[in-house]
């Protein structure tokens, strides 16, 4: 059997707030294996970043609290220190975030960031070298003038140059593991494409492990292998990427793939999942889902769903299947 | 026919390129190279088009947030670029913009509470109480809590800042709203709400938009007509549903196969597009896509292609219709 590269266990992360302790992700649990493709889906809001903050060590250590497994090759990161958690990010675990204004430093040039990366990485290249490789990942992400965006600050460029010195930034140490935040929200999908396309080279010749965060159900289906669907800081439902699009099983599951907009065809309005998530915490019981849900019944609101694997490729949180034979895994 | 509400004629941008030693200016970025687009008072006009093609600068060039190299901007009637810094910012209760990046957009140390009122302050909405029940109901518009409103940015997910930009840009009742990537941080059923929402405002209040976005499915749902970019042009402008059954420029077709459809079993072809994306600052003569162009001629490497109707009401700029 494998093991997983990445393995989540009971993962729950909450935030000391005025209104008290907010629980954000709650017993959150996946694996990934070397060389697999594992897609998070869900709610805005629902923890898929803080669960990526969690994993890196990056959510702020006074204002939070993580409890749970982080393993990755066994090693449990959860209880690793500052300086051992360090050397993970910058070598063996590399995260591309959301919003790139956030991770890059608008004082300094594109350039000397990257450089910076790439000597953290290999400290033995000199500057000129790690120059000449800053430009060449620029070039692999489909940046035009390279030599000249190496000068330029970070203000100077669009929002998805910037995205994409960013995925050059993650990808140029060649992690075992790369988290990609939206990775492609900002490009538009000739360069999506060509991305994508790079990840799955960074995925197939080194074995590196990604975890795709994403909205995009298209991409979903183009580059992932499982999916795990998030709502309201649980996991709803987890299956292989054919399982989830052909047998969406949990009721948001159905939501979140009828509300895609169609390229193909135009609707007059497009379906939308009514309500908003519920406040974290406000639902101490019960399925988080049910307020909105069209298929809710008593039980839905009194006693709280566990995962149950419908199948060996598929697992749903969600009581409508509370009868079916729980196959065994 | 409605008259223009925004009628923009051969606008450009170019920024200084520095380098060197002394930081001399060594060339330029022509980010926005000559377009010319109008929208009709309560209409939708979709921008799309490459990563760095000029979209967003066209939009802050709109609002002077960024000041023209050269063209017009014609807003009800009156010329922007003409306008006093004084009158400009008057006049921004009438345009404004939901910005690309929510982060870099909002400030860290304001409640969301002061974000949404500053617009109204600077707009003359003196009573407190008014101001308070405004904001409670602008997050409410967009799929907020009341209980929200205490809160900084940064305890925000991002779609969840990215609404705020969005209730902060409606605060003052504007006529024009220049969206930037407006969804594209959201899941997809916030984002159905949230284009409900536009749609249902624009119903109601004769609002316009300016829609910049990457997904295609998202701006054929919203706009009425769609313009494509490309390298700081305009290359094809159209009715959506022309533009999208019929595209005219072999770019736009490119862009078209490239979306990934949400469904396991789509097997769609793509037009891989070959070559490096042209930079910006060293803009080849000719057609801007030609050395990527599936259907290039020679003519497209010497000669810039005219913005022309094609067909009824449907522009592009291709040797392929001369
Ligand atoms: N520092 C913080 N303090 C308090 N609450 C926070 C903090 N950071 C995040 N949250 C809350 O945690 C929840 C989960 O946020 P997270 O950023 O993980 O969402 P997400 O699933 O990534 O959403 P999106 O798709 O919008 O990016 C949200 O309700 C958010 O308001
Ligand atoms: N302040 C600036 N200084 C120098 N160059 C700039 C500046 N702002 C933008 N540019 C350049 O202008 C071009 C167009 O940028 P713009 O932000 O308009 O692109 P965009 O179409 O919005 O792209 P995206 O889809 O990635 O957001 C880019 O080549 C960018 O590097
Ligand atoms: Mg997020
Ligand atoms: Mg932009």
């Amino acid at each position: 059997m494998v093991t997983p590269v990445l393995d989540v266990k009971k993962l729950k992360t909450s935030f000391f707030t005025d209104d008290g302790l907010l629980t954000v992700v709650n017993e959150v649990s996946f694996h990934i294996n070397a060389g697999e493709v594992l897609g998070i889906v869900g709610e805005s809001g629902c923890g898929k970043s803080v669960t990526s903050l969690s994993v890196m060590g990056l959510v702020p250590a006074l204002t939070s609290k993580v409890e749970g497994e982080i393993l990755y090759k066994g090693e449990n990161l959860a209880q690793a220190s500052e300086k051992r958690m360090r050397q993970v990010r910058g070598n063996e675990i590399a995260m591309i975030f959301q919003e790139p204004m956030t991770s890059l430093n608008p004082l300094f040039t594109i350039g000397s960031q990257l450089m910076e990366a790439i000597r953290l990485h290999n400290k033995k290249l000199s500057k000129k070298e790690a120059k000449q490789q800053a430009v060449t990942m620029l070039k692999k992400v489909g940046l035009p003038r390279a030599d000249e965006l190496i000068n330029e600050y970070p203000h100077q460029l669009s929002g998805g140059m910037r995205q994409r010195v960013m995925i050059a930034m993650a990808m140029i140490c060649n992690p075992q593991i790369l988290i990609a935040d939206e990775p492609t929200t900002a490009l538009d999908v000739t360069i999506q494409a060509q991305i994508l396309e790079l990840m799955k080279k960074l995925n197939e010749e080194t074995d590196t492990a990604i975890l795709m965060i994403t909205h995009d159900l298209g991409v979903v289906a183009e580059i992932c292998q499982r999916v795990v669907v998030m709502y309201a800081g649980k996991v709803v439902e987890e299956g292989t990427v054919e399982s989830i699009f052909k047998k969406p099983s949990h009721p948001y599951t159905k939501g979140l793939i009828q509300s895609v907009p169609d390229m193909r065809q135009k609707k007059e309005r497009l379906f939308s999942i009514p309500g908003n998530v519920p406040k974290p915490g406000s639902l101490p019981i019960g399925c988080q889902f049910a307020p909105r849900c069209s298929y809710a019944h008593e039980k839905c609101l009194k006693e709280t769903p566990y995962l149950k694997a419908l199948s060996i490729e598929q697992k749903v949180r969600c009581w409508l299947y509370e009868d079916e034979k729980e196959s065994i895994v | 026919m409605t008259e223009a509400l925004l009628k923009v004629e051969n606008l450009k941008k170019s920024f200084p390129i520095h380098g060197g030693l002394f930081g001399r200016q060594v060339g330029e970025v022509k980010a926005v190279d000559d377009i010319s687009f109008f929208i009709k008072k309560g209409e939708t006009l979709g921008l799309v088009g490459e990563s760095g093609c000029g979209k967003s600068t066209t939009g802050r060039m709109l609002l002077r947030l960024l000041e023209p190299t050269e063209g017009t901007i014609h807003f009800d009637g009156q010329d922007l670029t003409k306008l006093s810094k004084e009158a400009m910012r008057k006049m921004r209760k009438e345009i404004q913009m939901v910005f690309q990046d929510p982060f870099a957009s909002l400030n860290p140390r304001h409640t969301v509470e002061k974000i949404l009122e500053e617009p109204l302050i600077v707009h003359g909405v003196k009573d407190k109480g008014v101001r308070k029940k405004r904001v409670r109901e602008l997050l409410e518009t967009v799929g907020l809590n009341s209980w929200h409103a205490k809160r900084y940015p940064h305890q925000f997910s991002g779609g969840q800042r990215q609404r705020i930009g969005i209730a902060r840009a409606l605060a003052v009742h504007p006529k024009l709203i220049i969206a930037d990537e407006p969804v594209s941080a959201l899941d997809v059923s916030i984002q159905a709400q949230v284009l409900n929402l536009l749609q249902d405002l624009q119903k109601e209040f004769g609002l316009t938009y300016l829609f910049i976005a990457h997904d295609l499915g998202v701006v054929r749902h919203i706009s009425d007509r769609v313009g494509v970019m490309y390298l700081g042009q305009m290359m094809e402008l159209a009715d959506s549903e022309s533009l999208y059954e019929s595209p005219k420029h072999p770019y736009t077709e490119a862009l078209l196969s490239a979306v990934p459809i949400p469904d396991v079993d789509s097997k769609q072809e793509r037009i891989v597009l070959k070559g490096d994306v042209p930079s910006p600052a060293n803009a080849p003569a000719g057609c801007p896509f030609h050395a990527r162009c599936p259907k290039g001629m020679e003519v497209c490497a010497s000669v810039r292609p005219a913005f022309k109707e094609v067909e009824r009401g449907h522009y592009a700029a291709c040797h392929l219709y001369d």
